[in-house]
């Protein structure tokens, strides 16, 4: 009985309960005002349109783990993505060729900031404005500021965000794409000398360097990484929308960035996981497809949204403050 | 020590490519005001242009010409400057003398930063697609009182803040086409919505306007307007809005959206969900060629040439600067090719020049547009 109790209070002064709470009311309040939104259309409408945030916020979570963080994603996302397309339209290259270039030109554009922040010493955002601004800038040189239209990407590439191919049948190919990925990080994060090396650095970067790390190569490392993902959401992009634009994605940062920080990753560093970073992905997710079903005017959606971000912050903090007081009272007995 | 050489080498080339990034934008301002410096200087300077090899230029005034579009990035947007661009060369404008802008976003606070910039180079004639109808008065009439002359092309800027304005086609036209196509693709009756760019776009208003103003005729008395959507000319924001539209009105029969950027993401919605709902609306071919056909979601679409756009705004920028028109209502002008146009008067109280009515893109002729623009 006692066992019980102690369980429920551990429970519900976790961050991530906290932000399940929050997901809770806000579907009931949405579902209350418009029937269709809790259905599997609905949702897989969402998941599919997301999964790229979903994507970004775990690369997201890994440079704000160090300490630092990228903006330039949405700019990284629009050249790979552009590239790929472009090879796409001139040369009709086939599916997962273009995933690949993708993935690669990302990853290449990542570890030119992980290099210019570590080793050139650069502050990360200053370092990523410029970044963002070059690679946006690159994007419309490449494509002349044209578009890829949806007659210029082959069939396969098209059908890739309907199918579920990669998803045993099951679940959409983005969806499928998504999952594979946070399994991944979840593992790799929590369980191998990589992810922790990742937290290492951003809670105490002396102690780490002590300890042996070789902080430069996991700065340069998480950029890398970051680029990589933003090159696959520049593949998932294209093939989602069936067009590539120069100013695909202008913004995304935001929205990855609000991810990160409502599902509890710490904007200065060391404190961070896979679950809360999920949960608010899934926030985000929520707010910009349930906002247009609720029928208020297109004005007040913003404000919502910034509003129920700054409320899930702030609960998210409390539960925090109230965690780290209960470990105190802990070690003081 | 390799690291040390590494992050050297970064450095300097970090410098370097910002040098470069300043040198461009120092080499690009200067040459405008040099240009007109040169113009008020005399005759003096227009010999010694010839001699520097551009033949042309001696059929052509003097002057600076700028065009300010709604924002980089869009195909749009850049066939409508290559249009003005076409002009001003046919006339015999050297390069320099034309001055192409396109601002970052979509919004009136940076086409604001655009002419302030454009008002410090002193150039003649000013041909601007509005970001937002009213915010640009005051920049426009600080440069009017510079002598520029301020015209509006694509979407207006209001009446005070422009000499005329180079109208696509006219508004009552556009409402008329598009209520018609909602009317004949829905069967006659039914539910529709309208996806449009941004709540302040000027030109989507009035056309909006317009179709609300068409739809109270009697044969259009069994249509009913469910909502007016904003996509804000985002891909991603436009896919979300269809959505939910979709989802919120079950029995929708056509969807119009009178924005390149709008009907492009609903067409795609509309595929991927092999929709019954009919879409038609303002689109450019080439975006739009996988979707217009006879069994697909949009039987077919309207759109005017956007080269066009832009080549009438040269000559009327020209015709205004060189004194042949003032841009009052009755004026009548020669634009090159294109042939003889009237000033008329418009519905917000200035004046206006049509370009011609709206052109239908369906089945038929999408293949051969898509590769023109």
């Amino acid at each position: 009985m006692e066992k019980k109790k102690f369980d429920w209070k551990a429970i519900t002064s976790s961050r991530e309960m906290s932000l399940v709470i929050v997901l809770i009311l806000l579907c009931a309040f949405v579902q209350i005002r418009n029937q269709s939104f809790l259905t599997g259309g609905t949702m897989e409408e969402m998941f599919r349109n997301y999964a790229v945030t979903f994507i970004l916020a775990l690369g997201m979570m890994c440079v704000l783990l160090t300490g630092g963080i990228d903006i330039s994603i949405g700019s990284t996302l629009a050249f790979s993505g552009m590239a790929a397309a472009l090879l796409m339209r001139d040369y009709v290259i086939s599916t997962p060729v273009s995933f690949l270039v993708s993935i690669a030109i990302g990853a290449g554009l990542g570890l030119v900031i992980g290099l210019v922040i570590s080793k050139g010493k650069v502050p990360p955002i200053v370092c990523t404005l410029g970044f963002m601004n070059i690679y946006r800038g690159l994007t419309y040189l490449i494509a002349h500021s044209q578009w890829v239209a949806a007659y210029q990407f082959t069939d396969s590439f098209k059908n890739f965000a309907l199918t579920k191919y990669l998803g045993l049948g099951l679940v959409n190919n983005m969806i499928a794409v998504t999952i594979y990925i946070y399994i991944i990080f979840y593992i790799v994060m929590k369980w191998t000398t990589v992810g922790r090396r990742v937290y290492a650095v951003g809670s105490n970067a002396e102690a780490a360097a002590v300890s042996g790390i070789n902080i430069d190569n996991v700065k340069i490392g998480v950029y890398t990484l970051m680029g990589l993902l933003c090159g696959l959401g520049g593949a998932l992009w294209t093939s989602l929308y069936k067009s590539a634009q120069g100013d695909m994605a202008t913004g995304i940062e935001m929205d990855v960035i609000a991810a990160c920080v409502v599902g509890g990753v710490s904007l200065t560093g060391g404190r961070g996981s896979v679950v809360g970073v999920m949960l608010g992905s899934l926030t985000i997710a929520i707010i910009g497809k349930a906002l247009p079903l609720i029928g208020v005017s297109q004005f007040w959606q913003n404000g919502i949204k910034g509003l129920i971000i700054l409320a899930a912050v702030i609960l998210n903090v409390l539960a925090q403050r109230t965690m780290d007081k209960n470990n105190l009272k802990r070690r003081e007995m | 020590m390799k690291r040390k050489v590494l992050s050297v080498l970064l450095s300097v080339s970090m410098l370097a490519a910002v040098l470069a990034g300043c040198g461009s934008k120092e080499a690009e301002a200067p040459a405008a005001p040099a240009q007109t410096e040169g113009d008020g200087a005399g005759e003096t300077e227009a010999p010694a242009e010839n001699e520097g090899g551009d033949a042309d230029a001696s059929a052509a005034g003097a002057g600076t010409f700028a065009i300010v579009t709604k924002a980089s990035g869009n195909p749009y947007n850049e066939r409508e400057a290559s249009g003005f661009e076409e002009a001003m060369k046919a006339m015999g404008y050297s390069a320099d003398q034309i001055i192409v802008r396109h601002p970052e976003a979509a919004t009136a606070d940076a086409q604001i930063t655009v002419i302030n910039e454009l008002i410090s180079q002193n150039v003649s004639a000013i041909a601007i697609a509005g970001n937002d109808n009213d915010a640009l008065q005051p920049v426009c009439e600080q440069a009017a009182s510079k002598g520029i002359k301020i015209i509006s092309l694509d979407s207006t800027v209001n009446a005070a803040s422009r000499l005329t304005h180079v109208n696509q086609a006219g508004t009552e036209i556009i409402g008329q086409t598009l209520m018609d196509a909602v009317l004949d693709l829905s069967g006659g009756e039914g539910q529709w919505a309208i996806l449009s760019a941004t709540s302040q776009a000027s030109n989507q208003n009035a056309w909006i306007d317009a179709m609300k103003k068409v739809m109270e005729g009697d044969a259009y008395k069994g249509l009913e307007l469910v909502e007016v959507a904003y996509g804000d000319d985002e891909y991603q924001k436009s896919v979300d809005q269809t959505q939910a539209l979709l989802t919120n009105y079950p029995d929708l029969k056509v969807i119009c959206a009178p924005t390149t950027v709008g009907i492009m993401a609903a067409a795609g919605v509309l595929q991927d969900k092999a929709s019954e709902v009919k879409l038609t609306g303002l689109g450019l071919p080439s975006e739009m060629a996988d979707y217009v056909g006879e069994d697909k979601v949009c039987p077919y679409m309207y759109l005017w040439n956007p080269i066009d756009v832009g080549r009438l705004g040269a000559y009327t920028s020209v015709a205004l600067v060189n004194g042949d028109i003032t841009g009052a209502a009755g004026e009548k002008f020669t634009a090159g090719d294109m042939g003889e146009y009237e000033i008329v008067e418009a519905a917000d109280g200035g004046t206006e020049i049509i370009v011609g009515p709206p052109f239908a893109f369906t089945p038929e002729n999408i293949e051969e547009w898509k590769t023109v623009y």
